[in-house]
């Protein structure tokens, strides 16, 4: 499946850099089981230090994360095929990827508990694997910087943000929060540039009047 | 292999929270319809977080990663995921490079 192998460097990135932050294998095994969410996981090592700024750690994860509550309601008339309880357990592994599979999958047939259930959990287990991978061979391969691999985050990042944009008011909302952010990030300090960063740019989406965004 | 207590409590409220967005779609999706202005500011969050988290790297680090960054936000526009981060990585080692590594 060419989305898993794409899914591979990602993950074995995202857990080389969590060790050069000095994260063990066993905490980014860890993270990977319990939050297999690479765009928040990234976000989470970027802004780690220590003492663990985990409020803003939590609050930077569920902000990120919000999208998975739109991609649940656009599936949702689509799992219909599926009980109660394996709503509740697929839904674990639901995942940009896999939720674009399978909102592909339902324009052509129905989506079963097999299909549904099977493919979360390959995907799931595909990023912890490759994350423990990253974890252990992260500090053979020395620092990320030499091959411009921290680098790779942020490319991500903005890969990400132009195949998430909705229209032309998203650029807007992008210079709203990048500017707060960097600004922030200046005079106060990480990780308190992600939540004034992201403030600005929901008011930048509420003082923009989108009325009409495209479903996602 | 060691597990930090304040990190490991990181990493599982990080958990319970993206489980709470992977739920709350599909309870919600029976009792609401997400509409409007509700829709709109859930659309732009990620994008305004996701911009938050890299916007000191790119406007504030050094000209080598402000110029890799626009490299790449070309790149984003015309290739796939993996392809835009080959351009990215390989900009910001030439322009380092070039500008030496300076931070």
């Amino acid at each position: 499946m060419p989305a898993m192998v794409a899914g591979m460097p990602f993950a074995t990135l995202c857990g080389a850099l969590a060790i050069a932050k000095g994260l063990s294998p066993a905490e980014v095994f860890a993270m990977s089981l319990l939050v297999f969410a690479g765009g928040a996981q990234f976000a989470a090592i970027e802004i780690w230090s220590f003492p663990v700024p985990v409020f803003a750690l939590v609050v930077s994860t569920l902000l990120i994360n919000s999208r998975h509550v739109l991609m649940g309601v656009s599936l949702r008339p689509k799992l219909h095929a599926l009980s109660g309880s394996q709503r509740v357990l697929g839904c674990f592994t639901l995942a940009d990827e896999n939720w674009a599979l399978a909102e592909r999958r339902a324009t052509v047939r129905p989506i079963s508990p097999t299909y549904f259930l099977v493919m979360g959990i390959v995907f799931w287990a595909n990023w912890v694997l490759w994350s423990l991978v990253g974890a252990l061979l992260g500090p053979v391969l020395g620092d990320p910087r030499r091959f411009g691999a921290d680098f790779a985050f942020t490319a991500i990042f903005i890969g990400l943000i132009v195949s998430l944009r909705t229209g032309r008011r998203t650029g807007a909302v992008i210079v709203a929060s990048a500017l707060t952010a960097a600004l922030v990030r200046v005079l106060i300090g990480s990780p308190w540039h992600v939540l004034s960063g992201a403030l600005a740019g929901f008011l930048a989406t509420a003082v923009l009047r989108v009325d009409q965004p495209e479903s996602r | 292999m060691t597990l930090d207590g304040t990190t490991f409590l990181a990493i599982v409220l990080m958990g319970l929270v993206t489980y709470l967005t992977r739920i709350a779609g599909l309870v919600i999706a029976r009792r609401f319809r997400l509409d409007g202005r509700a829709r709109a500011a859930l659309d732009a969050l990620p994008v305004s977080v996701l911009a938050a988290v890299i916007a000191p790297t790119l406007l504030t680090s050094s000209v080598a990663e402000s110029l890799a960054g626009v490299v790449t936000i070309f790149a984003a526009f015309r290739l796939p995921l993996l392809g835009t981060v080959v351009v990215g990585v390989v900009a910001v080692v030439v322009l380092r490079l070039a500008l030496g590594f300076s931070r």
